[in-house]
């Protein structure tokens, strides 16, 4: 399920503030949709969560009471309470609640890190939104959204289901 | 559609819930019944995250209502001494919000429910640890118990002979997680964190647990004892005591249980000469995929024959803790 190097190499290329910018833009459109998205966090809405994709330079994190996300290189201390670690797109599956989280957890195909009570609750409440990241974002695209959103479907089918250890 | 429960055969499964999304996942896959909880102490899986408020409980019993699916609700911890309030109104509330039944464990709030509500159907939890046929037959008696679930320690030919001498019917897991503890009973958490599922509704809760790397392998502790070290590759489990790998004498191996999940589905046809009438499926903490998965894939094995539900079965192996499966104590195997 990791990016073949051909997808994943340009991305070196891509500035942090670029990359922040661009992270931000898809977190506030998420909160648009899904407004409830951080309430089951409760007392953990205020610690941030640190997303480590393995196969991008970047390593994203997510502060909930902020509302933001800051992005760094990805052999940067990130300074998160709790993080998770695994293939970009896993990570993505995990985020719809495609995947079982404790099921990746078992095969080690995803790390977790740092304060697990945290990181529970940001599963859970993230299991429970229903996020469709096809749907959801593609709204960006403008008048192209319907196309972006069912080519976007697409890929995210053959890469979760159809050919899953393919790009290991 | 939830079925009424017949001696002579098993029903359609029981299946965990863990907040709304995964309680339709449940019900949209063909639960004949959902268990479910109150995002508190009263119910044994009260992790961060997880459950239902009274509200999102009534939506989820007309949801599944809507659909014909029962929902039964866990209020299945030991009541705090001074605190019993904390239990009676969730008895209460999912009484009134409408849950086919109850789950309890603690037998002062099976006598409150009696005496408070005697329409409410009533479950024995496994975490009342009920293991023999004296001890089902009393709860039978004293609070008009309909239905008692099974410890995961008994054989199936000990579940044939309670089936036979009690009047209630018999559920049993089938699959998921693997307590190979004496339910209700076990203080191996509680020792390590000062909580366990019996009183505060969490075993090994994520508060009291860390994952860290050490050279190659990942090391799992809790309450600041090591659990386990996991090399590069191989498949990991919960960090609970009862699964964990120690240096045990000379040996170093599982004391106790591997890192493993139950799967006893292949033995469904013994299970129900047994008099099971109640599959049910373990996994309240896991996510709304999880939930679809197994769901889906056990509601096709029990139609299928012998062959097909072999096949069937062998894929939710990977969903299972250490990527392996155990029939656990229904064949007694164990050293």
């Amino acid at each position: 399920m990791r990016l073949p190097p051909a997808l994943a190499i340009p991305f070196d290329l891509v500035p942090v503030p670029i990359a922040e910018r661009t992270a931000n833009m898809l977190l506030q459109r998420l909160m648009r949709r899904h407004p409830g998205i951080f309430e089951r966090l409760g007392e953990h809405k205020s610690k941030r969560f640190g997303f480590r994709p393995i196969d991008l330079p970047f390593v994203f994190v997510v502060a909930p009471a902020e509302e933001e996300v800051t992005v760094l290189r990805g052999d940067a201390e990130d300074g998160a309470d709790a993080a998770v670690e695994g293939p970009f797109f896993m990570l993505l599956a995990l985020m719809e609640g495609r995947l079982d989280g404790d099921a990746l957890f078992f095969s080690r195909d995803l790390a977790i890190s740092g304060d697990m009570e945290a990181m529970l609750a940001l599963r859970n409440a993230l299991d429970d939104c229903e996020i469709d990241l096809p749907t959801d974002l593609s709204t960006l695209a403008g008048p192209f959204a319907p196309v972006v959103a069912r080519t976007a479907a697409r890929i995210r089918g053959k890469v979760l289901f159809e050919e899953p250890r393919s790009w290991s | 559609m939830a079925r009424c429960c017949s001696r002579s055969r098993v029903h359609g499964a029981d299946l965990p819930r863990r907040n709304p999304s995964a309680f339709r996942a449940a019900v949209d896959a063909g639960a004949d019944a959902v268990y479910c909880g109150f995002r508190d102490e009263t119910n044994a899986r009260n992790f961060p995250g997880l459950n239902f408020s009274r509200e999102e409980l009534g939506e989820a019993i007309a949801y599944a209502h809507c659909h014909g699916s029962k929902v039964l609700v866990a209020l299945n911890t030991f009541m705090r001494a001074g605190a019993e309030e904390i239990w009676y109104e969730g008895a209460r509330e999912a009484s009134r919000l409408g849950a086919d039944a109850l789950i309890l464990a603690d037998m002062g709030l099976m006598a409150y429910v009696t005496e408070n509500l005697p329409e409410q159907r009533l479950h024995v939890s496994v975490q009342a640890s009920a293991s023999n046929a004296d001890a089902i037959s009393f709860l039978v008696d004293a609070f008009g118990a309909k239905r008692v679930v099974l410890p995961r320690t008994l054989t199936i030919d000990d579940i044939a002979r309670i089936s036979k001498a009690v009047t209630c019917e018999i559920e049993v897991f089938v699959f998921g997680g693997l307590c190979v503890m004496a339910e209700g009973r076990c203080a191996l958490s509680s020792y390590a964190t000062g909580k366990s599922p019996n009183m505060n509704g969490v075993c090994s809760p994520a508060s009291h647990v860390r994952y860290r790397r050490e050279d190659n392998e990942m090391v799992s502790e809790l309450g600041g004892y090591t659990i386990n070290r996991f090399g590069n590759d191989e498949p990991a489990g919960y960090p609970t005591l009862c699964k964990g790998r120690f240096d045990i004498g000379e040996a170093c191996g599982y004391a106790f249980e591997d890192p493993v999940s139950l799967d006893v589905m292949s033995e469904i046809d013994a299970l129900r000469a047994a008099g099971v009438s109640a599959l049910k499926i373990e996994g309240r903490q896991r996510g709304k995929a999880y939930v679809a998965e197994v769901v889906s894939t056990l509601k096709a094995a029990l139609d299928a024959d012998p062959e097909r539900r072999a096949v069937l079965l062998s894929r939710l192996r990977g969903l299972s803790e250490g990527q392996k499966t155990t029939s656990g104590a229904y064949e007694k195997k164990w050293r």
